[in-house]
């Protein structure tokens, strides 16, 4: 096994490919794939309907299988970061739904949902404070640092931390971590995190770009 | 969320548009929209494109006790999701009844028709044979669900390969797929299910609706098919009547479709098997164009470190965790009876041109005895010693 590696996987998206959805994109992160579609602002059913913001509605569909427990955690991971980042208070009493479909898992699963919910909310232009971008690590058992594990790398590891950054200050949206890992080996991969997030940031802003070129 | 309805305008301008065979996308009446198959790396996954209908269908399998009916077969499992990317109407939980008819025509298609050998997915009778699952996502809704997701669900069947096992006594083992090379599900025959449109009362006919045509027809028929000419299933439903001799005639143009998409099939899996064993990338990574401005890529970096930024977190959080920082407390200087101060004022920011005009002000500024009988034209200023002394003029 590795000690260390300190590269993420490559990263390629696809936008709008669907024709219903108001944005959709499609990320992956080496063989890690899942797309995301959002219908929004929209209309909402009146017992979800919330008087100053709107609803924001994440749905995670595996690719095989009924939805379990952890399907609806990586929901609420998903949904609390999405919170943090729409301007919710642009668009009282409606919702903003949210579709994640995985179409492969290769590892670091969480953070490519993530990435591609964020671009999906970019290309269908819903008001966001901030961009989010999330890094995953994973921690082995020599204390080496392992950037965007793939599926072998996390099981054979003894922690996996993901991080959510924001682009204005690289602040920390959201931490999701498994495993036993110490204080500094936390510090170690929030740092190391933070400037791989940077090169997410990136990829986003080429990809908008890109997409933008022509019009 | 409700879907955007149909507007009667449009709805006029199909039918009518019907009578010159006419399409809105300029198919011909009797037309597929274009197939597009890919399959991904893992076994048993493939996404369908139909025009712009996509579903993704995944085949998974598991050991399970047989039905008491049928001890000695395995079972075959099919669940057609309709997420909520699909379309705005589509809601989690509870199926529509949309998502339990085509539900239920697949289970008939595929299951009904045996074009699986269940017998071969027996390990040990009346104790522990295979259950295949197929599970199919719709992803984009724009017509003719049912025949995407028919295709995708056959073509993922003919992708799948199961562990091997071996039966020793009583005991089963399953091989993982590095020790033995895992084994192909025997399918017999691949049935699809072709869609009939029918407007004013059986006049017109339509082969793969869209959304909009969907939304405007009476009924519809849905045949499956194989190529060898045989019938799995036939389902009309809708509000119309259907003469014999249309029944037939859609039989005849089903036959030309099944054979088509039979062959498309064939080749996708091919392409796929190629490039497997010729080690060459597969999946949908690679499946992806790359000449499109809607897509991007981007290498992997080496990502470099900031070592500078650690040091000062791990101070911060020490600080954090130990005792309040006495440094920071500020302190409040009593000026006179009533007036305090805090801190020290800044220079002023209000934009003041001359520097010599600043002097002299500040010169006439420095009575701090704010007396309210005298008559001053100065105005306060903030300097680098006094905070905001303001004079009133009583004039």
């Amino acid at each position: 096994m590795e000690s260390e590696i300190s590269k993420l996987r490559q990263l390629s998206s696809t936008l709008g490919d669907l024709s219903r959805p108001d944005g959709d994109a499609t990320v992956s992160q080496g063989d890690t794939c899942v797309t995301s579609a959002v219908y929004g602002p929209g209309e909402v059913k009146v017992t979800k309907e919330l008087l100053d913001k709107a609803t924001i509605d994440v749905v995670y569909k595996p690719k095989s299988g009924l939805p379990g427990c952890a399907e609806k955690l990586l929901e609420r991971t998903i949904r609390n970061s999405c919170e943090t980042v729409i301007l919710g208070n642009l668009h009282p009493r409606s919702s903003i739904s949210i579709t994640v479909q995985e179409i492969q898992n290769r590892g670091s699963l969480l953070s490519c949902c993530i990435n591609s919910t964020c671009m999906a909310l970019l290309d269908s232009g819903v008001s966001m404070r901030y961009l989010m971008a999330a890094v995953s690590c994973a921690i082995n058992d020599n204390g080496g640092i392992i950037m965007d594990p793939n599926t072998l790398q996390e099981q054979s590891s003894v922690a996996v931390l993901t991080f959510v950054f924001e682009n204005c200050n690289y602040g920390v949206i959201t931490v999701s971590a498994k495993g036993c890992y110490t204080l500094d080996q936390f510090q170690q991969c929030l740092s190391k995190c933070r400037d791989a997030s940077k090169y997410v940031f990136q990829f986003f802003k080429d990809s908008i770009s890109k997409k933008l070129s022509k019009q | 969320m409700r879907d955007t309805p149909l507007s009667a305008c449009e709805k006029n301008f199909i039918i009518k548009a019907l009578g010159d065979r006419k399409r809105l996308d300029g198919r011909q009446p009797y037309d597929y929209r274009k197939v597009k198959i890919t399959f991904g790396a893992d076994r048993g996954c493939c996404k369908v494109n139909l025009g712009q209908t996509q579903v993704l269908a995944q085949v998974s399998c598991e050991i399970t006790s047989p039905r008491a009916v049928r001890p000695s077969d395995g079972v075959l499992f099919i669940n057609v999701e309709l997420s909520p990317m699909a379309s705005p109407a589509f809601e989690v939980g509870r199926m529509s009844d949309l998502g339990v008819e085509i539900n239920r025509l697949l289970e008939r298609c595929l299951r009904e028709s045996r074009c699986l050998d269940t017998e071969s997915l027996c390990i040990i009778s009346g104790e522990k044979v295979w259950q295949i699952r197929v599970d199919v996502n719709v992803m984009n809704h724009d017509g003719n669900i049912i025949d995407c997701s028919s295709i995708a669900a056959i073509a993922a069947l003919a992708h799948f390969r199961r562990p091997d096992v071996t039966v020793d006594g009583s005991e089963v083992i399953v091989h993982p797929s590095d020790e033995k090379d895992p084994i192909p599900l025997s399918v017999h025959h691949m049935p699809i299910c072709v869609t009939f449109s029918f407007y004013e009362q059986g006049k017109y006919l339509l082969v793969d609706p869209t959304d909009k045509e969907e939304k405007v027809m009476d009924g519809k028929m849905v045949i499956g098919m194989n190529k060898h000419r045989e019938i799995c299933t036939l389902q009309v439903s809708g509000e119309m009547l259907l003469m014999k001799d249309q029944v037939l005639r859609c039989s005849n143009i089903a036959v030309v479709k099944v054979t088509e998409i039979t062959e498309l099939i064939q080749r996708a899996l091919e392409n796929d098997r190629q490039a497997r064993l010729n080690g060459k990338k597969f999946g949908f990574a690679e499946s992806e164009p790359t000449e499109s401005i809607l897509t991007n890529q981007q290498e992997p970096e080496e990502i470099q470190a900031t070592e500078t930024q650690m040091d000062e977190d791990s101070e911060e959080e020490k600080g954090m965790n130990g005792d309040l920082k006495t440094e920071r407390k500020s302190k409040v200087k009593i000026l006179d009876k009533g007036v305090g101060m805090i801190g020290e004022g800044g220079a002023s920011t209000w934009g003041v041109e001359d520097n010599e005009m600043t002097e002299e002000l500040q010169k006439e500024a420095k009575v701090t005895q704010p007396d309210h009988k005298e008559v001053t034209h100065t105005t306060g200023t903030l300097n680098a010693t006094n905070c905001v002394t303001l004079k009133i003029d009583l004039n």
